[in-house]
């Protein structure tokens, strides 16, 4: 390990004597917890679309986020820590992207690269299109952009770490249980149209009502 | 026939670059990383060896044209007053691919009528794909293309005026060029509407 | 840019009386056909004239005429202009064209798309299923009086973003609150979810077989895809396995299906150009030139000359850059982990350096203009192209063959593998090096020329095996002719204004259609665009390599080991956003 890494790891008030300065820190649970996590967060490899391309370059030589600790890009969601979404997300893709998700080991994180996976993008009026992730997953990152540059995405993965190093242990969502993101996210199915199992009663009452108006005004038409 | 040749061969262009990844680094012995020459040595036809640039130390500076999201001008009055450039026309809000841009025209409280300043003016940054079509058909250099491309956030992305508007002397610090240009041709502009006026 | 059509000359409709008119709106061309007499029509357009290779086929909804049109755009692979018919029916269901898909096999995907959106069926057609959206999914998308859920007006601009444009999100004006539409009464708690798979899996050859023991032998159904990392993207593939061997396969697309097309009936003209970045996204200058190319074409109107050569300078750059990509991405898939890819990216990354100087913007370039390019390229970026064209890439093309081309491994994976004859690629209408490298000399380049591309000197790039060796080294071989042309290109761009027309954001379209097509570096790729003289186009259909080439995927993997599958895939070079729009 080298000093530099240690330092920031120190707690401050805490006086190191010179001889042990570079082979001991004093530290809390909470920052080596984090110090773990953020130091080797392990995308999947998983691409969507137009973005999924600047996700490559940010990994090729050019950007390199093995700089970062997070080169090892695992196709499978067991091995992953982060799900980079990139690219537009469609009502066909879904259920299979909320199943992936599922089957990550918290912790879990989830970045939006790029305007579809955050709100919809371009492509959002289509009837195709979910109009971002952040419908079905709890989005840590946001990057805009269409699509962000790999320097764009080095960015926001930065501000993933500096989200990570503020988390406690104590009161990330997973250890939980009861917290409404530690269970697993219903899987999303696909019916004359995009279900989420979530809004069934919500879509049940829309259904009936808009039958109610109709039948209210056929009578009227006749 | 199996000989492995084939594979030495490649294997020989592999140790190739490996090496040069050494005599590169000695070549450019203390300036190759974290210079403006050593990035642009990096980025030239004769590139060798690592090739990486290392972001966020150093950067790899972008070219006058980029495009990432929009923003509105304002000229600086003597004042510090904020006078935005924008008529609130609506050329881009038509012009603009998935219509991300919303604006409100303004009206005079008193009278009602349409004045050239925007009431409010939105971008949704979540659908705006950086086609650029927008600084590309504004009438009245209003809205440009932004160089800030380390806009991440921890939540979504509605721009409104006040992320929006940025000073004319900000745009022409990254676009140099078009600026000049465009000076000028106001400029131009202007005196013959004064010789008009004569 | 107009190119005589032969159909003049012919008298086709004394040949088929009562059955084959001459197109006569108004900006149109080529013949109308009755549906009962279109397969007749269709084997003597391919076997008395020769028009071998169907390009081309979409549906177009004229909805204030009541009718649904089929168009076929049909081609000699000795070159040529083409010749255009078309077949109709009116608008209510059941809506029923014969199938050609006994005509040329490479009608199969595109009558199946044209079937998932606008409910055209097609009689005779052996699998006929939903393509891009799911089955059980409700109504026919593109047709013009199918409503999305955030349906805001027919055609942009919308008058809600100005001039009291308060901001308001989509989901909030929708019904549902979110980008779903559900009949009145439905209960999803009542709904009866039917296996949107079902029919999928029945379409799958499968067998059985008993020895003498009665030791039963069953199938394998291995699913690969969405998610998976060698199907370049959501691409999914269901494949069938005896052992290793690929007994039947089915690939399964629309995960990255996005209304392009839906969407670039509401924009204006100049509004799709940006979209048609998205197609192919390794490619956005050849989008862009393929778009323009229709529209220029339907408008009229000339490219300025130093346009012509920016564009054919931008065209070959990605379509070296495109090659890079796909030997890297091919060797990955082969199991030679990134080494070949991470080269190729550093390539990849110097021509994207110039796209970005140019245009703006790495991949999203949209740079085309109507009548030429948007902005002109600057004294420092003439020198990067140079130094590109005629140092840089020639040395790491030579590079790329000598790491790879011998390599014993690579020879032994691909030599063989999974070929292709000639008449095989015509009839599944491959395009692009996938039809070259089966033998065919095709290339638009040259057999339809567009732009200046008649004023370069180069080979039309052409392998004989058909097998996945020749798919390789075909690549290599048009990077080679891709510098050639640049070279010329380069030193031959002549001074002057870069467009033809005023810059304006609004086009004045004439009424009719045009079929604009370019030789992208995956093949052909064509818009069929209709007008009806509005702001909007009426008709906007892609016609996408990869879309079309996949339909001779299960051809070429049946028989080959499921490890080969991978690699087969790989070559055909497909790339989401223009595979599934």
């Amino acid at each position: 390990m080298k000093e530099e890494d240690l330092r920031d790891l120190n707690l401050p008030g805490y006086e190191i004597p010179p001889e042990l300065t570079g082979q001991l820190a004093i530290t809390t649970l909470d920052r080596i917890y984090n110090f773990g996590r953020r130091a080797s967060l392990w995308p999947m490899m998983f691409g969507l679309a137009c973005c999924a391309i600047e996700m490559i370059c940010a990994q090729a030589g050019r950007y390199d986020m093995a700089r970062f600790g997070m080169e090892v890009m695992r196709p499978s969601p067991r091995q992953s820590d982060v799900m980079i979404v990139a690219g537009t997300v469609t009502k066909k893709m879904v259920p299979a992207i909320i199943r992936l998700y599922n089957q990550m080991p918290e912790p879990k994180y989830v970045v939006a690269m790029g305007a579809c996976a955050s709100g919809g993008g371009p492509f959002k009026e289509g009837y195709n299109v979910v109009a971002g992730i952040d419908k079905f997953l709890p989005v840590d990152v946001y990057i805009p952009g269409c699509p962000p540059t790999p320097q764009a995405l080095i960015h926001g993965m930065i501000l993933l770490q500096q989200k990570i190093d503020k988390q406690s242990i104590k009161h990330v969502r997973w250890y939980d249980g009861k917290k409404e993101d530690s269970v697993a996210v219903p899987v999303p199915y696909l019916g004359p149209d995009l279900i989420d199992p979530r809004r069934i009663p919500e879509i049940k009452a829309k259904a009936a009502e808009l039958a109610a108006q109709q039948q209210q005004l056929a009578p009227e038409q006749a | 026939m199996l000989t492995g040749k084939g594979i030495l061969k490649g294997l020989g262009v592999t140790l190739k670059r490996f090496i040069d990844t050494y005599l590169d680094d000695l070549r450019w012995w203390g300036k190759r990383y974290y210079t403006p020459e050593g990035i642009a040595h990096r980025s030239s036809k004769d590139a060798k060896g690592v090739f990486t640039i290392q972001y966020p130390e150093e950067k790899l500076p972008v070219p006058e044209e980029f495009r990432y999201k929009p923003f509105l001008l304002y000229d600086e009055g003597p004042n510090g007053e904020k006078n935005i450039r924008c008529t609130s026309c609506g050329i881009c809000a038509k012009a603009c691919p998935p219509q991300c841009i919303w604006i409100v025209r303004g009206t005079d409280p008193q009278t009602g009528r349409p004045v050239p300043q925007p009431a409010g003016f939105w971008i949704d940054a979540d659908i705006c794909m950086s086609c650029g079509f927008c600084a590309e058909y504004c009438p009245f250099d209003a809205i440009k293309m932004d160089h800030n491309y380390e806009v991440a956030s921890y939540t979504r992305n509605l721009m409104d005026m006040n992320e929006l508007l940025k000073p004319v002397s900000y745009y022409a610090s990254i676009r140099p060029l078009n600026y000049a240009r465009e000076e000028e041709a106001r400029k131009a502009k202007e005196a013959a509407k004064a010789a008009k006026g004569q | 840019m107009a190119t005589p059509a032969p159909t003049d000359t012919l008298d086709l409709a004394a040949r088929f009386p009562g059955a084959v008119t001459p197109d006569t709106r108004p900006g149109y061309t080529g013949w109308v056909v009755t549906p009962e007499k279109l397969l007749e029509f269709a084997q003597f357009v391919r076997d008395e004239l020769g028009y071998d290779y169907l390009v081309n086929l979409c549906a177009v909804d004229y909805l204030p005429e009541d009718r649904m049109e089929v168009v076929y755009n049909v081609f000699k692979t000795t070159g040529g202009p083409g010749l255009t018919f078309k077949t109709w029916a009116p608008r209510k269901d059941p809506i029923e064209i014969p199938s050609v898909v006994s005509i040329w096999p490479g009608a199969d995907f595109q009558e199946r798309e044209a079937w998932d959106l606008y409910g055209v069926r097609f009689t005779g057609h052996p699998d006929l299923r939903r393509i891009l959206m799911w089955e059980g999914f409700e109504g026919h998308p593109m047709r013009k009086d199918w409503q999305e859920p955030f349906y805001d007006e027919d055609v942009k601009p919308f008058k809600r973003r100005w001039p009291d444009g308060k901001h308001v999100y989509a989901e909030k004006r929708s019904v549902y609150g979110d980008n779903v539409y559900f009949k009145p009464g439905f209960d999803p708690e009542k709904w009866t979810p039917t296996d949107p798979e079902e029919a999928l899996y029945k379409s799958l050859k499968k067998y059985k077989t008993e020895t003498s023991d009665g030791i039963e032998t069953d199938h394998i159904i291995v699913n690969m895809g969405p998610q998976h990392p060698s199907t370049h993207g959501v691409f999914r593939a269901v494949v069938v396995l005896d052992g290793e061997t690929v007994v039947s396969l089915k690939p399964v697309m629309g995960y990255l299906h996005r209304n392009h097309e839906k969407i670039g009936e509401r924009n204006t003209w100049l509004q799709n150009m940006p979209y048609t970045d998205r197609l192919d996204y390794f490619n956005s200058m050849t989008n862009n030139w393929g778009y323009a190319l229709a529209v220029e074409k339907l408008m009229g109107i000339p490219v300025a000359e130093r346009a012509e050569y920016i564009r054919v300078i931008m065209a070959e750059l990605s379509r070296i850059q495109n090659h890079l990509i796909l030997i890297g991405m091919l060797l990955n898939d082969l199991g030679a982990y990134f080494t070949p890819a991470l080269y190729a990216f550093e390539e990849r990354e110097l021509i994207l350096d110039v796209f970005e100087a140019v245009s703006g913007s790495r991949m999203m370039c949209n740079y085309f203009r109507f009548g030429g390019v948007v902005r002109d390229i600057d004294e420092d970026s003439m020198k990067k192209i140079r130094d590109l064209v005629f140092d840089r890439l020639p040395r790491k093309i030579e590079e790329f063959d000598h790491l790879l081309t011998e390599n014993e491994i690579i020879v032994s994976r691909l030599k063989g593998v999974a070929p292709l004859s000639a008449e095989e690629a015509i009839a599944y209408s491959m395009a692009g090096p996938m039809l070259r490298a089966s033998g065919v000399p095709y290339d638009i380049r040259r057999a339809d020329p567009y732009g200046i591309y008649d004023r370069f000197d180069f080979d039309v790039a052409v392998r004989y095996n058909g097998d996945m060796y020749d798919r390789y080294l075909i690549r290599l071989d048009e990077m080679h002719q891709s510098i050639r042309i640049l070279q010329q290109a380069v030193k031959g761009i002549p001074e002057g204004p870069i467009s033809s027309q005023k810059p304006s954001y609004t086009t004045k379209v004439p009424p009719g259609e045009s079929y604009g097509r370019v030789e992208g570096p995956k093949g052909e790729l064509g818009f069929y665009i209709v007008s009806t003289g509005k702001p909007n186009p009426w008709r906007y259909h892609v016609r996408t390599p990869s879309f079309v080439n996949l339909t001779a995927l299960e051809k070429m993997c049946v028989g080959t080991k499921i490890a080969d599958f991978v690699a087969i895939l790989g070559a055909v070079d497909i790339v989401l956003g223009e595979l599934d729009r």
